[in-house]
């Protein structure tokens, strides 16, 4: 039987693995998967905490992030989609509208 | 009653205002048929404000420590005359102006002016208050600054509407500090009080005699008297009804009208009257001197207005009071009679250039004998109306040597330079093509009325006098012993005038050269001021110029351009990637969570 401990472990390797991604990746479509990433490592914690304490408004939350997930992968891809339209390109170096 | 004679001009020039591009050439006749309704007003106030009545109606406009500026207006004798000389000499300038500006692009707005200038130049004449004066005083001057300027894509005009306005307003900072003088003095403005206070002898010493003249430098920067005196000339840029209206009748008597109202104020300080005095002769012979050399019709005119001005003040100097405000009221219609008739040789001759006319009698026909009606006026001889407010003038200087003998020889200079311009224009025979001849009737009109007028208005001295003399029980001097002088000294200049411009076929410098050279060149005054005052400013504005372009603009744009410098390094850090943000904003999270562990 793993511990709160074993738990919090994987959710922060994903974590670091999806913070990763969303840093370093080249192309918007990788770092929206980061981002989905990190938020499948904080449901993670949450059910983890919500297991080992019995109460159940852990998974409560994580259930709402996994619809807030959804969500911002609709939104997320819609952007990237009138953005490869107008500039033909999902490279995030290449997207430097706000360079000073 | 008031109220019509003060406020008809005003609505006229909101009418042409409003609607004077649609009127179009009516929009001149509507202003002169409100102008001229006023002239009834005018008869029935002469009916409502017998001699020796003073008729104040004042309301409270500003309060200022309990001390209340008022509006309102003052109607004695004096003001009705001056009102009447505005409102008459106003609507035949505006007759005339149907006819002389006929085909003029800015018809109506020069119609909507003249009635701007009709209105304030009421509103100055019934000031009850020296501030509403005062606002007047600088609206007829607005006025006049327009109306030089009238042509103004002339430079020569826009430049003469600048100096007009600036030098006169060297005279109007004067009037100003006199006006503030008087307030901190006695804290009424009401000029009734005022001169009761200064009449009384409550007012007096340096006080009195300080503000009398600060009150003056006013008058003589309106009034065109020496040394502030060389804008009229130039003033002669303007349409030739504006010379008559503004620039001989009204306008440039305001200043004397100035000292009539506050006479007592001066009366009581002789330092004043005798600056007033020596002013006003040395004026009135000085510029008589430049009329005599000058070449150009309406300029000779110009001198002259500033010469009888100048005797105004030398009347009201030495305190014939009377006749200079007879003089005031003589000249007014003398005066835009030269200058109407001036406008008529001009538009026949189609030159300003006394040189280039002559002969010019028989194309006029009635230009001619108005010039004529006027120069006798002007000269004074009898029974001309000049002669019985002249004369006087100067038999009141006679027990001032000085001041005779000025007023004397500027009478010989008077009726000297008159008529070598009657000469060189109407006499002998033409030295330049002149295509026209006399104008329309809307031009002959008040050549005729103003004919009449300056051959009568000169006969009513004893009802003048009796109406608002200071002392009206004494009888007017029409007769002294100094009148004969006065008249072969007038003849004398006629005779001269005769003798040396007329059938002569062309003009040549008949002084000795040097005086000659110093009167054509007005003295060096105006070169004297421009080396003086004008070149200095001008030099002080160009430092001050440069101090402002090197030095405050400097400071100013190096704090800019540091601030932009500063950003310009800034900006590398902004290299627009959002992971790069996201990565950073990851550190400082760390960073604050750290800390926070760290405190805890």
């Amino acid at each position: 039987m793993p511990s709160l401990g074993d738990f919090l472990a994987v959710g922060a390797g994903l974590f670091v693995l999806g913070l990763f991604g969303a840093l370093m990746k080249r192309t918007a479509v990788a770092v929206l998967m980061g981002i989905e990433l990190m938020l499948n490592a904080a449901n993670l914690n949450l059910v983890a905490f919500a297991a080992f304490s019995g109460r159940i408004s852990g998974q409560i939350f994580a259930l709402f992030v996994i619809a807030l997930a959804a969500a911002e992968v609709a939104v997320g891809l819609a952007i990237l989609l009138s953005l490869f339209r107008s500039r033909a390109t999902v490279r995030m170096d290449d997207i430097d509208l706000l360079k000073g | 009653m008031v109220l019509a004679v003060w406020l008809l001009p005003l609505a006229s020039f909101l009418i042409l205002l409003a609607a004077g591009r649609r009127l179009g050439h009516r929009s001149g006749v509507v202003s002169s048929v409100l102008t001229g309704l006023t002239l009834p007003g005018v008869v029935a106030l002469l009916a409502a404000a017998p001699a020796g009545t003073t008729r104040l109606a004042a309301w409270p406009w500003l309060g200022i420590l309990g001390h209340g500026l008022s509006l309102g207006w003052l109607v004695d004798p004096l003001s009705v005359m001056m009102a009447g000389v505005v409102a008459l000499v106003s609507t035949l300038v505006q007759v005339y102006s149907l006819a002389y500006m006929k085909g003029d692009r800015d018809f109506p707005v020069f119609f909507a002016e003249i009635s701007l200038f009709t209105f304030a130049m009421q509103g100055l004449v019934f000031a009850p208050d020296l501030l509403q004066l005062f606002i007047f005083w600088e609206l007829v001057g607005l006025c006049s600054y327009l109306l030089i300027g009238f042509w103004h894509t002339r430079p020569a005009a826009a430049r003469a509407a600048t100096k007009a306005f600036v030098v006169t307003r060297t005279g109007d900072l004067g009037l100003l500090a006199g006006i503030l003088l008087l307030w901190s003095a006695t804290g009424t403005l009401n000029i009734p009080r005022l001169l009761a206070l200064a009449g009384s002898g409550a007012l007096g010493g340096w006080v009195l005699t300080g503000s009398a003249l600060l009150v003056f430098a006013g008058a003589v920067g309106k009034s065109a008297q020496f040394p502030l005196h060389t804008w009229l000339p130039d003033a002669m840029e303007g349409p030739t009804p504006i010379s008559a209206l503004i620039h001989a009748a009204t306008m440039v008597a305001a200043g004397v009208y100035l000292v009539a109202r506050m006479y007592p104020l001066f009366a009581a300080s002789p330092t004043a009257l005798e600056v007033v005095a020596s002013i006003g002769a040395l004026t009135a012979l000085l510029a008589a001197g430049m009329g005599l050399v000058e070449n150009e019709l309406k300029r000779v005119v110009a001198y002259s207005t500033m010469s009888q001005l100048g005797y105004m003040m030398l009347g009201l100097g030495t305190g014939a009071y009377t006749a200079g405000l007879f003089q005031l009221f003589n000249h007014a219609f003398f005066k835009s009679l030269l200058f109407l008739a001036a406008g008529s040789v001009i538009h026949a001759a189609d030159t300003h250039d006394l040189r280039r006319m002559g002969g010019l009698a028989r194309r006029l026909p009635l230009s001619a004998p108005a010039f004529l009606a006027g120069a006798l006026a002007l000269g004074g001889i009898p029974p001309f109306s000049g002669f019985f407010s002249k004369d006087p003038i100067i038999a009141a200087t006679a027990h001032q040597p000085a001041l005779y003998a000025a007023a004397l020889a500027g009478a010989l200079l008077t009726s000297l330079y008159i008529f070598r311009a009657y000469f060189l224009v109407f006499a002998g025979t033409p030295r330049g093509e002149h295509p026209g001849g006399e104008g329309s009737s809307a031009m002959r009109g008040p050549l005729w009325i103003l004919t009449v007028l300056s051959l009568g208005s000169g006969l009513a001295y004893h009802f003048f006098h009796r109406y608002l003399g200071r002392h009206p029980a004494a009888p007017y001097p029409v007769w002294s012993g100094s009148t004969w002088i006065t008249l072969a000294v007038s003849g004398t200049g006629i005779l001269l005038a005769w003798l040396l411009f007329a059938n002569r076929p062309v003009e040549r410098p008949r002084l000795a050269a040097p005086a000659h050279r110093l009167l054509a060149e007005r003295f060096y005054l105006d070169q004297l001021y421009a080396g003086t005052i004008v070149r200095p400013i001008l030099a002080l504005s160009r430092a001050a110029s440069w101090l402002d372009r090197r030095a405050v603009d400097g400071l100013v744009n190096g704090l800019a351009r540091m601030v932009m410098s500063f950003g310009r390094g800034l900006r590398r850090v902004e290299v627009g990637r959002a992971q790069s943000y996201a990565l950073a904003a990851f550190w400082g999270l760390a960073l604050f969570i750290l800390l926070l562990e760290g405190v805890r």
